[in-house]
């Protein structure tokens, strides 16, 4: 019997696969085993070689694995492009109907099941995908009727015959394997804790998070890897009274989104490298204009259109210094879709507390790779809006032609905000340099005054919780590990291997980059001889900025990929080892 | 009730003497009080160049914004607060040149607004080039060979891509741009309104004078009907599109707000944004 292992579906784009993917992971799901999914696709519809890799575990998990338990193969691209990544006792199963062969060096043991074949004995060639999830149960040692629920969710709207015909499938799929197959390897899933829990990817959870934080208005131009947060609101909002609307273009997004909070409905966008790029100088007017916003940004393989469905994490230096002049600007990075969610309520509540654009910053490992989630807490929802007055009555009166000190200078630099359509809070708003009532001004007193008030908002920090993750039990370490975002399990991964063998490992994940949590990071860099800071990219931004902010230079040891794939846990320990005996890599 | 003059505010504009933009100042400003609104009713969202500074100059709510992107910071605050009287306004550089695909598609998207153009077919703040309304070899710094490049039609752009309400008017006739703001303020869906603003410092040929000789008020022609998609089109055509008055109004017109589903009448910027306990759990429902 297994505690974890991992299964992967391969074939051509549009074939089915992601349904294989969805109908095993979410009947594993419920049956309380931790998963943690990750999809290799193509920037196309149709064709191209496309797979899902599912990490199953009765512990939790959230980094794809090094190795391969499982193949299921639509085509011999599949086995030809995967099956490296199979344990010597992994197993491939492969439809019958295109004469699958084991590549040369490959000790795998092939099962050819008659997917297309079956399929159509049930009655449709399409169905071939559940049987290859029907012949999947048979090898994780899981009932054919874990999939009821899944099948009649799905397909009972379409009637009981379809349900039943899939069922079929599946249970065709199951039975041909065990009769067919002798001697297998036991890949038998040990039972689990049986617990409810969330299989969502980050995207997911940033949309359901943003709802919670009563944000009911998003403007948005699809791009990958972000459009499904504008996907999940569209259909939910309408029910609270709120949309999201397909903008022309990304300027279009965010200035809608920057006029949408102005008007003081908790407002957002989404978009990837290429709609941040377009965003910039509106963003530059949030901060002057010192209007909340929340911005979302999926990173993915630069630059130009670079690698548009892989994972990358460039865009960190440019997210936090890509627009012109200085304004207060905050940029978070949840590193699991649980954070994604409480993280993206936080960044609405910053929003409004300092009045500035608040960017989430994710990766595409992050947005789109599906992971178990523990229940989501409700009463962990806070809603602060700052000095937002809401009463008009606390407004002083105004006399003719008077406005409302939208810019009033006070100790923390916050200053009273009032919504249009108050009577006695009329103001001006501009992005040229402006007064206290947001009437333009030259004056080179008030100029220094006004851009020392917007600086100082973040100047002493601000109230994120948890701005570092920090899994650092040794007072002193032979090593720490710095990352941030999608590589939290990989990380974490790498480092229980590394402590197994008897080495001192700390782990930071940062979580928030702008203002950078200088002090917490240096603390830990002082406490560790080595420092590996691990990051998707060729430059080493956050390696930059941590030498930066915390100096000790020669400490730190910049390893990256920018390949388009995320880490393997095997990688970063490898490079750990590396650096652990030779002192460099 | 709010009279013209409630509108008005202490701050002298920085515009040239005899800038056209004057009137429409004066004209928004009546139109407001006209429709019976109060200054806490408005809002006016401007873009970057001489006309964008309007929006300091009202006294009612204000924002002026980033160069072309005055649309949709507007379309963003209506459908916040549907309550609001939303007014964006620019230059024909804004709305034309660097902001032209927000024109096209808010005329689209038919948002309850009101836009309001200067039209001076030139570029004043930057102190003289040619804009996209700027006629063939019209002379300016960017262009000391004259334009080569043939000027935007937005009369007959906006009827192409669906506009509900189209209408032009001009700085020296106050009456019919106050009764052309107010209509179109009116309508429900966006109002598209282009103004000929004079500049009088760098557009020496399109003058007072040279409007007076050369547009035709749509009053005057014998049978005009702005119902009429096709006359509209037809008489911009015929006139070069030198017309004024309301060229084209669907008085069917649906606001995009009206249509969006599940939207309500109450502001959003008013609902509560606390989810219950109940709506939570249905939400998450979804992804066990």
């Amino acid at each position: 019997m297994k505690k974890q292992l991992s299964w992967k579906v391969g074939g051509q784009q549009g074939e089915g696969i992601d349904s294989a993917g969805e109908t095993l992971s979410t009947a594993l799901n419920r049956k309380g085993y931790y998963l943690y999914g990750y999809r290799h696709f193509s920037s196309r519809i149709k064709g191209g070689h496309s797979n899902t890799k599912i990490r199953i575990s009765i512990e939790p998990t959230r980094s794809i694995s090094d190795e391969l338990n499982i193949l299921v193969a639509f085509d011999q691209e599949t086995i030809d492009l995967n099956s490296h990544e199979l344990v010597k006792d992994g197993i491939i199963l492969a439809d019958a109907k295109f004469n699958p062969t084991v590549p040369e060096g490959v000790s795998a043991r092939l099962i050819a099941v008659p997917f297309t074949e079956i399929a159509q004995e049930v009655g449709m060639a399409q169905m071939k995908n559940m049987v290859a999830v029907g012949a999947s149960a048979a090898l994780l040692g899981l009932p054919v009727d874990a999939f009821q629920e899944v099948m009649e969710e799905r397909f009972l709207r379409k009637g009981q015959k379809v349900v039943d015909k899939n069922m079929e499938a599946i249970a065709r799929g199951k039975e041909f394997v065990e009769s067919e197959s002798l001697d297998l390897p036991d890949y038998k899933l040990e039972p689990s804790d049986g617990k409810k829990r969330l299989y969502m990817i980050g995207n997911d959870a940033i949309a359901l998070g943003a709802l919670a934080a009563g944000a009911r208005l998003m403007a948005a131009y699809p791009i990958t890897p972000s459009s499904e947060i504008m996907e999940w609101l569209i259909k939910r909002l309408p029910e609270f009274g709120g949309t999201v609307v397909q903008t022309e273009d990304e300027i279009a997004a965010i200035t809608m989104t920057i006029g949408a909070n102005y008007g003081g409905v908790r407002a957002l966008t989404a978009s990837a490298g290429p709609g941040l790029s377009l965003m910039t100088e509106a963003i530059g007017l949030a901060g002057m204009t010192e209007t909340p916003a929340v911005i979302v940004n999926t990173q993915r393989g630069g630059p130009s259109t670079g690698l548009p469905t892989k994972q990358e994490q460039s865009d960190v230096l440019a997210m936090l210094y890509s627009t012109h002049g200085e304004i207060p600007k905050i940029v978070i990075a949840p590193s699991t879709a649980e954070e994604c969610f409480y993280d993206t309520i936080q960044a609405f509540n910053l929003a409004e507390e300092y009045q500035c654009p608040v960017i989430i910053m994710s990766d595409l490992a992050l947005s789109l790779g599906k992971q178990t989630v523990e229940p989501l807490e409700y009463d962990r929802i806070e809603i602060q809006r700052g000095k937002l007055v809401t009463d008009e009555e606390e407004l002083p009166e105004l006399a003719n032609s008077e406005l409302f000190k939208r810019y009033e200078f006070t100790e923390d630099g916050v200053s009273p905000r009032v919504l249009p359509g108050k009577k006695y809070g009329l103001h001006h708003v501009t992005g040229v340099e402006h007064d206290e009532t947001g009437r333009p001004s030259e004056s080179p007193v008030n100029r220094k005054k006004m851009m020392d008030k917007r600086l100082a908002k973040l100047k002493n920090g601000i109230n994120f919780k948890e701005p570092v993750f920090l899994d650092t039990k040794h007072e002193e370490a032979d090593l720490l590990i710095i990352g941030f975002n999608s590589t939290r399990g990989t990380i974490h991964e790498a480092m229980e291997r590394l402590e197994a063998e008897g080495l001192k490992v700390n782990h930071a994940h940062i979580r928030q980059l702008l203002p950078f949590p200088t002090e917490i990071v240096a603390e830990q860099v002082k406490k560790a001889k080595k420092v590996l800071v691990v990051e998707n990219n060729a430059t080493g931004q956050l390696t930059s900025l941590i030498k930066m902010h915390v100096g000790m230079a020669d400490k730190l040891v910049y390893f990256g990929k920018y390949d388009g794939n995320p880490f393997l846990p095997s990688e970063i320990y490898n490079q750990c080892k590396e650096l652990l005996v030779h002192g460099h890599i | 009730m709010a009279t013209f003059k409630d509108f008005r505010n202490k701050v002298k504009p920085n515009w040239c003497p005899g800038c056209g933009d004057f009137s429409v100042l004066a004209a928004m400003q009546r139109a407001f009080a006209n429709i019976g609104l109060e200054p806490e009713d408005v809002a006016i969202v401007s873009g970057i160049g001489c006309s964008g500074r309007i929006s300091g100059y009202v006294n009612a709510y204000g924002f002026h914004g980033v160069h072309g992107r005055a649309l949709p910071i507007a379309q963003g605050l209506k459908l916040a607060n549907r309550d609001l009287t939303v007014v964006a306004a620019g230059g024909d550089g804004d709305g034309f040149a660097i902001g032209m695909g927000h024109t096209i598609h808010a005329i689209r998207r038919n948002v309850n607004i009101t836009y309001i153009v200067m039209d001076n077919q030139v570029y004043g703040l930057t102190k003289g080039q040619t804009s996209p309304r700027s006629q063939i070899g019209f002379k300016t710094k960017s262009t000391p060979n004259g334009s080569i490049e043939s000027a935007i039609s937005p009369m007959e752009m906006a009827l192409t891509v669906g506009a509900g309400f189209v209408a032009q008017s001009v700085s020296s006739d106050l009456k019919q741009l106050t009764h052309v703001i107010e209509e179109g303020i009116n309508h429900q869906g966006f109002s598209l309104i282009n103004v000929y603003s004079p500049c009088v410092t760098y557009n020496k040929i399109n003058t007072y004078d040279w409007f007076k000789e050369n547009l035709v008020n749509l009053n005057d022609v014998e049978g005009y009907d702005s119902s009429d998609r096709g006359m509209a089109m037809k008489t911009l055509m015929e006139n070069n599109g030198l017309v004024t008055g309301i060229i084209y109004q669907n008085k069917e017109s649906q606001s995009y707000e009206s249509l969006i589903k599940g939207f309500k009448e109450e502001p959003l910027a008013k609902q509560d944004l606390q989810i219950s306990k109940d709506q939570f759990d249905k939400l998450v429902a979804e992804f066990m």
